[in-house]
Formats: structure tokens, C-alpha cells, sequence
């Protein structure tokens, strides 16, 4: 079991690499670079030069991914070219308001989730079967920005019950702390709840219909034990892959909600480096997802491993 | 403030009238008065309803609000020098002052210098105003002035104003009160330049930034790069009947959506940056209101003198006749504008040209100079970008004229991304936005002169240099004001540069939030609203 463990590990290190070398080439592929992006429209030859020498860009690519690598090695991110800021400063600034707005959503959404999941496939075929199904679709095709807006359409601007913008800054007390995290987490929430209700219902089902379930049922067991005892301890393996994807779009793919409530979490300081070709930003960044995402699904497989008896003593 | 009938009045008179109107004058006492020194009574009447309405209008003391701008980083700054976005301008006008300030028309205004004189605009000497300290309390001096202006030339100093600065060959205190400034060569508007944020005044030797003491009509409580500032009132503001809020936070959301959506739930007071589009979410919304600055921002049309087919005149002729200004104006900048005539000096400026014949929109001439210019039905790209903003509206406007005089423009849309470097007046015809300059010469300097960087057109008249340099060291305002007149006749007649419309910067605010009025330098009051703004009760 170790070695499994292991292995995915080592898996883990080489997609990191491949994936700093694939933002690398992609990232110098867009047009203009750092110098020109910062001088905008005052960019003449003369200062793009100097500014480009001054940054260090007029260095060939592959020097440049080479000296960037070996920083990162020692634990040094580089400095942000648009401010000149240590960028491990600047991602530890934002950092902690993604993982509470992701910590927050996932509080609330993976419990909804499951129960509604469970209860969904222990009454399959029922009218609220069929509603749950129904709405979990309807809201997972809704594009997060139209939930967004129109939650803060209503909550905020007609209503006037929570604010419309997310300021860290505000919170002293609980319900400051609800008022302001209230709508992002319920619009992230409509996106992710939806895709674990079906995976959690899906994998369920596929155990209830398993010989050993109909032995217990015949033997007498009741539903709820059925479920709960029997079915999904078998069923932890894929709910748990479901879940740790959809935590993963939490850290990385909430730009729109960020860009709606002017949250200043990670996604935004990715996408704005990505404007300004910030290289050491972008790179940075996209590291950091890349590893999210990869601690995610791999405790995901763990748990998996874990649950399985067969992995488990092999 | 004070409407026209009031100005009928001498400024004494006006402030006993505002005076009694205040202590609770009735219309009938107020006729007695004003009846006594000859007045005709309808006039006396006018005057009475003018007066009371400047008394509703007298600021209230107190309040707080929040502010938002249009961006936010970790390269927010307080340093003067340093201030590169409008938030930056914003956020420095609360803490600082400058020498100088402008007015409605981007005339300078004294403000820490309270008179100046000057030698064939060469050689200046600013009279500083006595009894301003500082927020710290030390008074200002002409040292702090000599070395908030020095700084600017130091290139560790890293000042976006260095090429600004660097004609100011020699700075020196003549008298605690007293600066003189020697330049390179003659320069009438030195005291234009020095109303420009990046001449704020700080106190000498200051190095640390991260807090502001100036001598601003507010003190800084607390400033944290991509959060917030919070500025607090300045009890010992010098200038007496402004600042009037105790506290305003200013924070910035980069999205226009989520800006106009926090205005409207009440989590701020006063928005920047508004677009066309939501001003009727605002304006319907109970409450609330749009602040318009008409303002000489505009987005132009660049054809390439220098490439086929805009080497053409009758061609660049042809396009300047098919703008329907008035249709862009109405349609597309949903009548926050003003109509264009083709040369960059807006209605609002001081050297405004109202001489010069409006371009019509008129297709017959338009189809005569195309006709003559030989194109054809070959297909012409327009290269439009969201980067300048509403250019692709305007591209798709004229690609429809244009077929109805059997012009065959192709609207090519291009993403902002890298749009200035890659795109801007790098083609045969395309599109420039140009952001409003503080005096005519310096917007002709760099977009008009025949070897500024930014020559968009590729436009070369060295008369027009010639002209250039002559108004920049006029100090006869009659004299230099028919120089602009020459040089906007000019632009309008052989420049490569098509303006058909002038943009207005469109603010959002709460009804209660007043004292709000236009200095076209930019969005906020020129960003100088915060020592002019007061809640009504």
C-alpha cells in the first residue's frame, strides 16, 4: 500500500514540472511581454529596451526557465515584474482569503451534498428523486456569473440584506463574517453542490443494486442501515474523487465570483499577472493550483485505498 | 454655487444676502433690503430664490463615506511621485496639496503658492502662502518645496513627472516664503505643470511612505496598498470652508458591474468610472444620481498618412465627412458627449477654438472625395480594439456609411490584450483612445508635434512645431490663445486623425452626497472630490 502511495506521489512531482514547463511555453507565446504590458500605451522603443534589460526579459527563454526552476528549488518565488514584489509576499497576502472562501463553501456545501445524495438514492424513482435530480441539473447549467449577479440583484441591491462586496477587511464579529462571505459561498455552493449530489446518488445506487446489499435486505437489515452500514463505505472511493474535484475548482477557478464581489483572493492575482505577462506571478500561481489539485485528488486516491479492503491488505 | 442672479450682485452684497437668507429673511424682508439700494423688485425676487437655494446647497459638516475607484493593487502608493492610476490621484488629493490647482476650465489656480510672477516665462518666483503647516505640524516652508520639486530629477526617485521636472534647470528658496524656478527655456505653463499630482508637496527629507503627511484638507489614519486608505478631516486645514466630511474610506473594484451594484446597495457612496450603459440602473434607482464631466477624452480614428490608402487626401477627407458624430454621440455614448471636429482641444478647455466651421456629416462630399481619392471597392481593414474604448461601435458605424458611398471598410476586432503595443497606429487605419492632458501644450506635444513618439497619424508640418513652441513661451493670453486657435485649424484641416466624439467621464453617487462639480483633468472632480463634498442631512 505504501508503494502505491508512493508512486502517486512521484507522479504527482513530474506533473508539476511538466505543467511549469507547459505555462512557460504558453505564457511566451502570447503577444507583447512584462515591459510592454507595463508601459501600456507609453511604450516607445527606447523604454520597452531599457525596461526590458532592467527586468532581466532580454535573457533567452530557456535561461530564463532554467534560473526560475532552480529558485524554486531553494524555496524562492522571484519578484512580481508589475510591483516589484517579492511574490511569495504577494500570493501569502491573498492566499489566506481563498483557502477561508474555499474552507467556508466546503463547510457548507459537502454536507448538503452527500445528504441530499444519499437521500436521493435511498428514495430513487420517487418524486423527490426526480426533483432533486431536476433542480441539481437546472442550477449546475446555470453559469455561475448569471447566479452571482442575480443573488446580488436581489440580496443586495434590492433587498439590501447583505453587502454586495466581500472586504475582508469588515469582519470583526460572526454576523460580519456571514454577511460577507453569505453570497459568494451561496453562488459557489449552486456550482459544486450540484456535480457531488449526482456523483453521491450515481455511486450509491451502483452499490444498492449489488448482490450483497440484496442479501442484507433480505436478511432483514433496514434502509437506513442499508445505506449508511453497507453501501456507502463501498461507495466512499468515487464521492470522494467527486468531492475533492470539485474543492479543487474552489482555489483556482473562482475568478468570476472573485471579479463579482471584488473578493481579492488568488484566481484574480493569477489572471491580472497573466494581463500584465507577470511571469513570476502567473508561474507562480498556476504552481499553486497545480499542487492544490494534486494534494485534492491524491488524498482523494488515499481515501479511496483506504476504504477498499482489498487495497488495503493486499 | 451661487447662481447667475446672485452674481448680479457685488460679493459683499451677495454674502449679507446669503447672510439674512440664512438667519431666516423672508422674500418681503429681503425686497426691503435690496429695494433700498434701487433694486427692481422682480430682480430682487430672482435674487431671493438664487440665495435660497445656495443656502440648501451650504455644506454640511460631517459623515462619512466610501469611496471607490476604478482599480486596486499592491502598487497603490502615496508617494507623489510615484502616482501612475487614477486611485493614486485620487487617494494623493486627500493628503497633499500642490503648489498650484486647477479650476472647471484647467485654468491654474493658486493654492500653496498664493501668487507668482515671471520672467519671459523663464525665470518664476512662487509666493508661498504663510501660517499652512503640515500634518504633523511643522509649517511649510520653501525648503519643503524646493525638495518635493527637486526629487522629481533624482532617478532613484523613480518619478513618472522626471521629464517634467528636468527642464526645471534650477530650484532654489529666495525667502522662507519664497521659491523661484528657472527653466530650460520659456514655458507659460509652468503653473499648469505644477497643478499636476505628481507635484504635490511633501515635507523635506521624507523618504517613508507608508503613511502621508502632507498638508491636504485630510490626514491619512490609515493606508494598506490593495485594501483600503481611510483619510480623516484635517481640523487645521488652511483653506477655510472645505473638507467637510470627518472620514473617507477609499477602496477600488476593478469590475464596473460590481461597482455600480455596491453603489446601489449601500455599501459605497461614490463610485468612479461609470459606464453609458448603467447609468439608468443608477438614475432609476431612489437616491442615487450620475455625475457627468465633459472632458476631452476621446477615441480617434488614426489613418496613416504615411500608408496607402490614407496617403490619399481626398481619401482622409472622405472618412472625416462620413462620421455621423450626432449618431455616435446619441447611439453609442448615449448622449454623454459632445460632437468631435476633428482636432483634440475639447470645448472645456481654455483654448477651445469655437471659430472653427463644424465638419458636417454630409455624404455627398464624402462620396466626391472618395470618388476623386481612386480606392475603389477594394477592401479596407479597420483595426478596433475594447481597448479603445467603443471603437468597435464606432468601426461597425462607419462600415455601414460607408457602404452607402460604396466604401468597403472591414471591421477587423482585435482583443485589448497587447493592443497598444502591437496594434496601436501600426496600421493603415485604426484606432487610438487618448486620456485628457492638463494644458493644450502638452496633449500637441505628444500626439501632434512632427517627432513626438506618439505622432498617432504621421502627420509632419513644421509650421505647426513652429507655432508649438512660440505659444508655449507666449505669456499673452490673447496672443497665445489665437496660436491654439492656428494650430486646432490646422489639425482639423491636414492631420491624419479623425475625433468624432468627446467622451464624458461618468461618476455615481447617492443623492445626499453633494458639491460635486466638473474639473475635466478626470473622473471625481478631476480626483479632487473629497474636500469638496458634504452629506446633506
Amino acid at each position: 500500500m505504501l508503494s502505491l502511495v508512493a508512486a502517486r506521489l512521484a507522479l504527482g512531482l513530474v506533473s508539476l514540472l511538466l505543467v511549469s514547463l507547459a505555462i512557460f511555453a504558453i505564457t511566451s507565446l502570447l503577444p507583447g511581454d512584462a515591459a510592454e504590458e507595463l508601459l501600456g500605451q507609453y511604450a516607445t522603443r527606447e523604454t520597452v529596451a531599457g525596461l526590458r534589460a532592467s527586468l532581466g526579459l532580454d535573457l533567452p527563454a530557456h535561461l530564463r526557465y532554467l534560473a526560475w526552476l532552480k529558485g524554486l528549488a531553494t524555496g524562492d518565488f522571484g519578484r512580481s515584474l508589475a510591483s516589484n514584489m517579492p511574490v511569495a509576499q504577494l500570493i501569502g497576502s491573498r492566499l489566506p482569503n481563498s483557502l477561508m472562501l474555499a474552507a467556508a463553501t466546503a463547510a457548507v456545501s459537502v454536507p448538503i451534498a452527500l445528504t441530499i445524495g444519499i437521500t436521493a438514492a435511498m428514495y430513487r424513482g420517487s418524486a423527490y428523486d426526480r426533483t432533486v435530480s431536476m433542480l441539481t441539473l437546472s442550477v449546475v447549467s446555470v453559469p455561475e456569473f448569471l447566479v452571482a449577479t442575480a443573488a446580488v440583484i436581489v440580496f443586495a441591491v434590492q433587498l439590501r440584506w447583505l453587502s454586495a462586496l466581500s472586504t475582508t477587511a469588515d469582519i470583526t464579529s460572526v454576523a460580519q463574517f456571514f454577511r460577507v462571505f453569505a453570497l459568494p459561498v451561496f453562488a459557489l455552493c449552486c456550482v459544486i453542490v450540484a456535480q457531488m449530489v449526482r456523483m453521491t446518488r450515481a455511486a450509491i445506487i451502483d452499490q444498492l443494486r449489488a448482490p450483497y446489499v440484496e442479501m442484507a435486505v433480505l436478511k432483514g437489515v433496514g434502509p437506513l442501515r442499508v445505506v449508511l452500514h453497507h453501501a456507502l463505505p463501498n461507495a466512499i472511493g468515487p464521492i470522494a474523487n467527486a468531492v475533492a474535484l470539485s474543492l479543487s475548482y474552489l482555489l483556482g477557478g473562482v475568478i468570476i465570483v472573485e471579479t463579482i464581489f471584488n473578493y481579492p483572493g488568488v484566481a484574480k492575482l493569477m489572471v491580472d499577472g497573466v494581463a500584465q505577462r507577470d511571469l513570476p506571478v502567473v508561474q507562480a500561481c498556476a504552481m499553486l493550483f497545480c499542487a492544490a489539485y494534486l494534494v485534492l485528488v491524491t488524498t482523494a486516491d488515499i481515501i479511496a485505498i483506504l476504504s477498499n479492503p482489498r487495497l488495503r491488505h493486499p | 454655487m451661487a447662481s447667475n442672479e446672485l452674481e448680479l450682485l457685488g460679493q459683499a452684497d451677495q454674502a449679507r444676502v446669503l447672510d439674512a437668507v440664512r438667519r431666516g429673511a423672508t422674500r418681503r424682508d429681503l425686497l426691503g433690503m435690496l429695494g433700498a439700494g434701487g433694486m427692481a423688485a422682480a430682480t430682487a425676487g430672482g435674487i431671493f430664490g438664487a440665495a435660497k437655494e445656495a443656502v440648501a446647497q451650504t455644506p454640511r459638516r460631517g459623515g462619512r463615506i466610501r469611496v471607490s475607484g476604478t482599480s486596486t493593487s499592491t502598487a497603490d502608493t502615496l508617494d507623489p511621485a510615484k502616482q501612475s492610476l487614477s486611485t493614486d490621484y485620487a487617494r494623493c488629493n486627500m493628503f497633499y496639496d500642490g503648489l498650484t490647482t486647477f479650476d472647471g476650465s484647467l485654468t491654474p489656480r493658486p493654492a500653496l503658492a498664493e501668487s507668482w510672477q515671471q520672467e519671459g516665462a523663464k525665470v518664476w518666483t512662487f509666493k508661498l502662502r504663510r501660517g499652512v503647516t503640515f500634518h504633523d505640524g511643522k509649517p511649510l516652508t520653501a525648503e519643503d518645496v524646493v525638495f518635493s520639486l527637486n526629487r522629481h530629477k533624482d532617478p532613484a526617485t523613480a518619478s513618472r513627472a522626471r521629464s517634467l521636472a528636468m527642464p526645471m534647470t534650477e530650484i532654489v528658496a529666495t525667502a522662507p516664503d519664497e521659491v523661484r524656478i528657472t527653466l530650460d527655456s520659456p514655458n507659460a505653463d509652468l503653473p499648469v505643470v505644477l497643478a499636476t499630482f505628481h507635484f504635490h508637496i511633501i515635507k523635506a527629507g521624507t523618504t517613508d511612505f507608508s503613511t502621508a503627511i502632507g498638508t491636504g484638507a485630510f490626514t491619512c489614519r490609515e493606508f494598506q496598498p490593495g485594501v483600503r486608505s481611510i483619510a480623516q478631516r484635517n481640523p487645521n486645514y488652511w483653506q477655510a470652508g472645505k473638507g467637510h466630511l470627518d472620514e473617507v474610506e477609499f477602496i477600488g473594484i476593478p469590475d464596473e458591474q460590481a461597482r455600480v451594484n455596491a453603489l446601489l446597495s449601500g455599501d459605497v457612496q461614490l463610485i468612479a468610472g461609470v459606464d453609458p450603459r448603467s447609468v439608468r440602473r443608477i438614475t432609476q434607482a431612489q437616491g442615487h444620481g450620475v455625475f457627468e464631466t465633459k472632458s476631452g477624452y476621446y477615441t480617434n480614428l488614426v489613418m496613416r498618412l504615411d500608408m496607402s490608402p490614407a496617403s490619399n487626401t481626398d481619401f482622409v477627407l472622405a472618412m472625416k465627412f462620413m462620421f455621423d458624430r450626432e449618431q455616435m454621440r446619441t447611439a453609442i455614448l448615449r448622449n454623454y458627449g459632445v460632437v468631435g471636429n476633428d482636432q483634440p482641444i475639447d470645448p472645456t478647455n481654455r483654448f477651445f477654438f469655437p471659430g472653427l466651421p463644424q465638419r458636417p456629416f454630409d455624404l455627398d462630399r464624402a462620396r466626391f472625395h472618395f470618388q476623386r481619392s481612386g480606392v475603389g471597392s477594394t477592401s479596407l481593414p479597420v483595426v478596433c480594439s475594447p481597448a479603445a474604448p467603443n471603437s468597435v461601435d464606432m468601426a461597425q458605424v462607419m462600415q455601414q456609411t460607408g457602404a452607402r458611398i460604396g466604401m468597403n471598410l472591414e471591421v477587423r476586432r482585435v482583443p485589448s490584450d497587447g493592443y497598444w503595443s502591437n496594434h496601436w497606429f501600426k496600421h493603415p487605419i485604426g484606432f487610438g483612445a487618448i486620456n485628457p492632458r492638463p494644458s493644450a501644450d502638452i496633449l500637441l506635444t505628444l500626439f501632434f508635434k512632427s517627432d513626438a513618439a506618439w505622432n498617432e497619424s504621421a502627420w509632419r508640418n513644421p509650421q505647426f512645431d513652429q507655432l508649438l513652441s512660440a505659444a508655449r513661451a507666449e505669456t499673452d493670453e490673447a496672443k497665445r490663445r489665437q496660436m491654439y486657435a492656428d494650430m486646432q485649424v490646422m489639425i482639423h484641416n491636414e492631420s491624419g486623425i479623425g475625433i468624432p466624439v468627446f467622451q464624458s467621464m461618468l461618476d455615481g453617487h447617492v443623492s445626499r452626497l453633494r458639491g460635486l462639480s466638473p474639473i475635466p483633468v478626470g473622473n471625481l472632480m478631476g480626483f479632487d472630490f473629497a474636500k469638496h463634498v458634504w452629506l446633506e442631512g
